[in-house]
């Protein structure tokens, strides 16, 4: 049985209907996805109707359509922003001559290697977070996970466009096995560690969004500079679906907080797990650990293929327009590199590295700022209850798995630490099986009731759309 | 992404040729309690050769063996393990060679290793590489040892091409673990540890495949590793061990247990000396001295002693000190020692002393025991190995054939492995003997025996040489086709010095060439091809600007800004 592909289905501003190459593509991958989703796809809720937000249109006012759809049939579109005319390439050895509209021979390899990893974090993070439905803490935030999940595949629609179109045979084999990859299957794993953790509860959930996403929004920032202008389009527009799983993340943190705050001043001893609350050390801690993975994720400190990317005029820095010069090549960045001698830990030296070869950092380093703005706003919270308590990111170095610091251990300031310091001290950094024990067992019960919200969280002060917060976000039959 | 991560230390690394980092003197002597890169265990009949290369412990200073990749230590322990296996622990049947580190086999030898040394060690250690990775397969085909590459990681570069002289190759099908050769896209070098010589000659790899293979850095991973031959079965995550082990079992089962314990291989332990000049090395049956000033090495060989072992259990008992083992360590460890720590000696004279009488009759015991003991053949094996090491060895080898020479059966090989023989006729004579040992068992690289080979163009002498059961005199032996000149007592001493101080005024890039390529008449084989094509290819390339230039790419790697090529096709 064969789908045919029309841009009814497919909402799209690539002219769809005319490219019968790509209609042929789509068509047979289609169907594949379509299982995919509903295999791997949030479980238990295919059929209801959700309040959802569906891309039909580029336009910034007015891009997107709210009304109540079963998943699967959702329209998940194909958008690229819209073209700009005779854009220039904006950085690395090939600034100033025209964006290519097709890929130049000479990158196709590793310009197919990007838009895969980017790729295969789209149908991982709907992998990671299927079963969080059957726990959600309200109608409200089960209907945000879902739009962050239809999102995401989304996204997989707009990296399998490009593979398609642009890659040739080798393109349509990548975007099957975009689809064949599970996360945290050890024999297909998702490509990238920290799509392969297990998210087990809402507390992961929303700092997965809020610094793990934010992750991917440094990459298609970089990304959305791209010489190779389909991919920045895509991206560009892809960003404006980011932010609202960032703000997912970022708000459902600050309600947990606002709530455990609320719990504290009810107990004598501020106690907020006595009150069946998630007390602030442990949100900490997945703070700790969701910030540190998501830290790997921009690649090594020091790295040739960073330098590639950018000499290439494949992949740039975030907002490449904010800095002067876009050659980068007389610039270096000072990067404290640990000295180790026979596996032990000897001390730091700064290295100058060639700006080029810093790129991941750069982008972390902006990771990083942007990052601590959230923490900001929920330390204020903290402030206004009266509450000595602040949150802190830790270290850059700290638990790291990826890049120089691997393979070492320091502490959350970034002090070098042993071995066996780390394993005694760890569960004081990071979330032990007991705190995730714990959170899961404040989730055992999903609530389906509009009027009701989770003990552990705080409602949000309004809802979606204009709608109220105890609107039915999600038609569910309990 | 692997490369990647070999390119972290780049920026403390000194650049290029510079001779300012000198190179240490090498010793090729190792033991397993020794290893610092290589795990090796054992569970009865499969031993497990495990590489967890440490970052920093590399040969010299300058640069980080990071991601596995390898430089001449790691590669020296390599050899030793191979060579363990053979003699020490006959009760193997299969070796599993894998990674100890995870997501990473092995990334090859190392970039920076490599940036940062001479050509003459670049060639050299791809030499000496090659020779370990032909020891290996050669274990394969003729001990019973079958190398099962188990790749539970990225196999990039000369990583894959340490896999390919493995007869069984399995590839975990994870998602991650390619095998990939991104010399040519990313370094604009070739893989020249053999690779793209057995990817179409051993695994026969269509010839297009493998030409898309080898310009795609990342490689290829999973079943079309296996459907393009790249590989011989690839394996889930979850099953990966038990596959191997499966494997693993079935060789040991299609294989035939060996009779007896093994033999240990002890230190050699030569007694290094200095005086003036010169320089040398006595063990005990090769001595070696070098005069630097002269830039020539002599290298004289004593005959056996005594009765040679008639059973076995006889030459058991002699074990590691068994002439032809002794002897051959010996030869092979100068040898070594003479390319790497000498690069200037251009000229080696090999001198043999002793009673020819006895080396033939070694010769005779040792072939006839060969038959049926495992580890006679093994020490054959070796004698084989050493005396094409021989035939690699980029000097001018003379062979000086004296009195008190004894070049017959086995030493009669050093003889024909030189590009000259000098006898001495006259009053006093140098004669030369013949055994079943030049008619067969200690073939070339090209599959040829040395007299099959020098006599290409009279098949029929060869045969007629097999009759000859005399010692032959130095004009005889003229005569004979069997050395080059047989100077008598009045001309001896100028004619065989004339012709040293002639040949060590000669260009030493012209006489390599000239010599590799005289040396190796008859067909071409695997290996030919791998020496004299493969690495003369890649010796050239590593030579030529679009590599090592300013702005070439070996040059570049792991630097901000791209390699630019000479688009000139030569």
């Amino acid at each position: 049985m064969s789908t045919v592909v029309t841009s009814e289905k497919i909402p799209n501003n690539v002219d769809l209907a005319s490219d019968k190459k790509l209609q042929r593509a789509l068509e047979a991958w289609q169907p594949k996805f379509v299982d995919w989703w509903k295999q791997m796809g949030p479980e238990g809720f295919q059929e209801d109707d959700v309040y959802l937000r569906t891309a039909v249109s580029v336009d910034a006012d007015g891009w997107a359509h709210y009304d109540y759809v079963k998943m699967p049939d959702y329209r998940w579109g194909i958008f690229l922003a819209d073209p700009i005319a005779d854009r220039k390439i904006g950085f690395g050895d090939f600034m100033g001559q025209d964006a290519w509209q097709t890929i130049p021979g000479e990158f196709r390899n590793v310009l197919r290697r990007l838009v895969v990893t980017q790729g295969d974090t789209e149908p991982a993070s709907v992998e990671q977070q299927r079963l969080l439905g059957q726990n959600c803490p309200s109608l409200y935030d089960l209907r945000n996970l879902f739009q962050v999940n239809v999102e995401e595949g989304r996204h997989l629609w707009a990296m399998v466009y490009l593979l398609q179109s642009y890659f040739g045979r080798d393109g349509r084999e990548e975007a099957e096995a975009l689809l064949e990859r599970r996360s945290g299957n050890p024999d297909k794993p998702r490509i990238l560690g920290a799509f392969n953790e297990p998210c087990k509860h809402w507390l992961s959930f929303f700092s997965f969004t809020y610094f793990t996403d934010r992750d991917g929004k440094y990459q298609l920032l970089a990304l959305a500079e791209s010489g190779f202008d389909p991919l920045a389009r895509t991206t560009r527009f892809m960003l404006t679906e980011e932010a609202h799983h960032m703000f997912v993340g970022e708000t459902g943190l600050q309600r947990i907080i606002e709530r455990t705050v609320e719990l504290m001043k009810k107990n004598s001893n501020e106690d907020a797990r006595a009150e069946g609350g998630i007390d602030l050390q442990t949100i900490q801690r997945f703070i700790n650990f969701w910030y540190s993975v998501s830290l790997d994720l921009f690649g090594g400190e020091i790295s040739s293929n960073a330098a590639n990317y950018f000499a290439s005029s494949l992949k740039g820095r975030a907002k490449e327009d904010k800095y002067d010069d876009h050659v980068a090549l007389t610039q270096t960045m000072n990067i404290d590199v640990p000295i180790v001698e026979s596996g032990a830990y000897k001390g730091m030296k700064t290295e100058e590295v060639p700006l080029r070869n810093a790129m991941n950092e750069v982008l972390r380093e902006e990771y990083v700022v942007d990052s601590q703005r959230g923490l900001d706003k929920w330390n204020r919270i903290l402030e206004k209850a009266g509450i000595a308590f602040r949150f802190k990111l830790p270290h850059r170095r700290f638990h790291r798995s990826g890049g120089i610091y691997a393979g070492l251990h320091f502490d959350t300031e970034g002090n070098p630490i042993s071995k066996d310091v780390w394993e005694t001290k760890k569960y004081e950094w990071i979330p032990s099986p007991a705190d995730d024990e714990y959170v899961a067992s404040l989730m055992t019960k999903p609530i389906f009731d509009p009027n009701e919200m989770a003990n552990w969280i705080a409602p949000p002060p309004r809802g979606i759309k204009g709608q109220p917060v105890n609107y039915q976000y999600v038609r569910h039959e309990a | 992404m692997l490369l990647d991560a070999q390119a972290a230390h780049w920026f403390n690394t000194p650049m290029a040729d510079a001779p300012s980092a000198p190179m240490p003197v090498v010793r090729f002597e190792t033991h397993p309690s020794r290893y610092q890169h290589i795990k090796l265990s054992f569970d009865g009949p499969v031993a497990r050769l495990a590489l967890d290369v440490v970052e920093d412990k590399p040969l010299r200073p300058g640069y980080v063996l990071k991601q596995n990749s390898y430089d001449l230590g790691v590669d020296i322990e390599l050899a030793d393990a191979v060579q363990r296996l053979r003699f020490e622990h006959p009760e193997v049947r299969a070796v599993v060679v894998t990674s100890a580190q995870p997501k990473i086999f092995c990334a090859g030898a190392n970039i920076y290793m490599l940036g940062s040394s001479t050509h003459a060690f670049k060639v050299n250690f791809c030499k000496y590489t090659n020779e370990t990775r032909l020891s290996l397969e050669e274990a394969c085909g003729e001990s019973g040892q079958h190398y099962i590459a188990a790749l539970n990681g990225v196999a990039a570069g000369g990583g894959y091409e340490l896999a390919l002289a493995c007869e069984h190759i399995v590839l975990c099908d994870d998602g991650s673990s390619a095998v990939s050769f991104p010399e040519t896209p990313l370094l604009a070098v070739l893989p020249g540890t053999g690779g793209l010589t057995r990817l179409v000659d051993k695994r026969k790899v269509r010839r297009d495949l493998a030409d898309v293979f080898s310009t795609l850095a990342e490689g290829v991973r999973g079943k079309r590793a296996r459907d393009w031959r790249l590989v011989d079965e690839v394996s889930p995550k979850s099953k990966f061990d038990e596959t191997v082990l499966a494997r693993a079992k079935a060789f040991v089962d299609a294989t035939p247990e060996k009779k007896g314990p093994g033999v240990a291989l002890p230190a050699l332990e030569p007694k290094r000396w200095e005086d003036g000049g010169r320089t040398g090395a006595d063990y005990r049956y090769v001595s070696i001295g070098i005069n630097k000033a002269e830039r020539l090495a002599e290298i004289t060989i004593l005959g056996p002693e005594g009765t040679p072992p008639a059973s076995a259990d006889a030459l058991r008992k002699l074990g590691a000190e068994a002439w032809h083992l002794r002897m051959s360590r010996e030869l092979d460890d100068a040898l070594v020692d003479l390319r790497f720590n000498q690069p200037e000696v251009g000229l080696v004279l090999l001198r043999t002393r002793g009673d020819g009488a006895a080396v033939r009759a070694w010769d005779e015991a040792l072939l006839s025991l060969a038959k049926d003991d495992w580890f006679a053949k093994e020490v054959l094996l070796q004698l084989k190995r050493t005396m094409k090491r021989l035939d690699l060895t980029a000097k001018s080898l003379f062979a000086i054939a004296e009195p008190e020479s004894c070049f017959a059966g086995t030493l009669f090989e050093v003889a024909l492995a030189a590009d000259r023989t000098y006898a001495k006729s006259g009053e006093t004579q140098a004669f030369v003997g013949l055994s079943s040992m030049n008619f067969g068992p200690l073939p070339m690289s090209n599959g040829l025996s040395r007299l099959a080979t020098r006599f290409l163009a009279e098949p029929a002498r060869v045969k007629e040489l097999e009759g000859e059961k005399e010692f032959i005199d130095a004009e005889d032996a003229l005569d004979k086709g069997l050395v080059t000149f047989a100077p008598d007592d009045i001309d001896w001493e100028d004619e065989v010095r004339i012709a040293i101080e002639e040949r060590v005024s000669l260009s030493p890039d012209a006489l390599t060439g000239m010599e590799a390529n005289l040396r190796f008449a008859g067909p071409e084989t695997v290996e030919t091809k791998i020496f004299a094509r493969l690495s003369a290819w890649q010796n050239w390339i590593f030579q030529r600007p679009n590599a090592v230039g300013d702005r070439g790419a070996l040059t570049m790697y792991g630097r901000p800004e791209r390699p630019e090529f000479d688009w000139r096709r030569t």
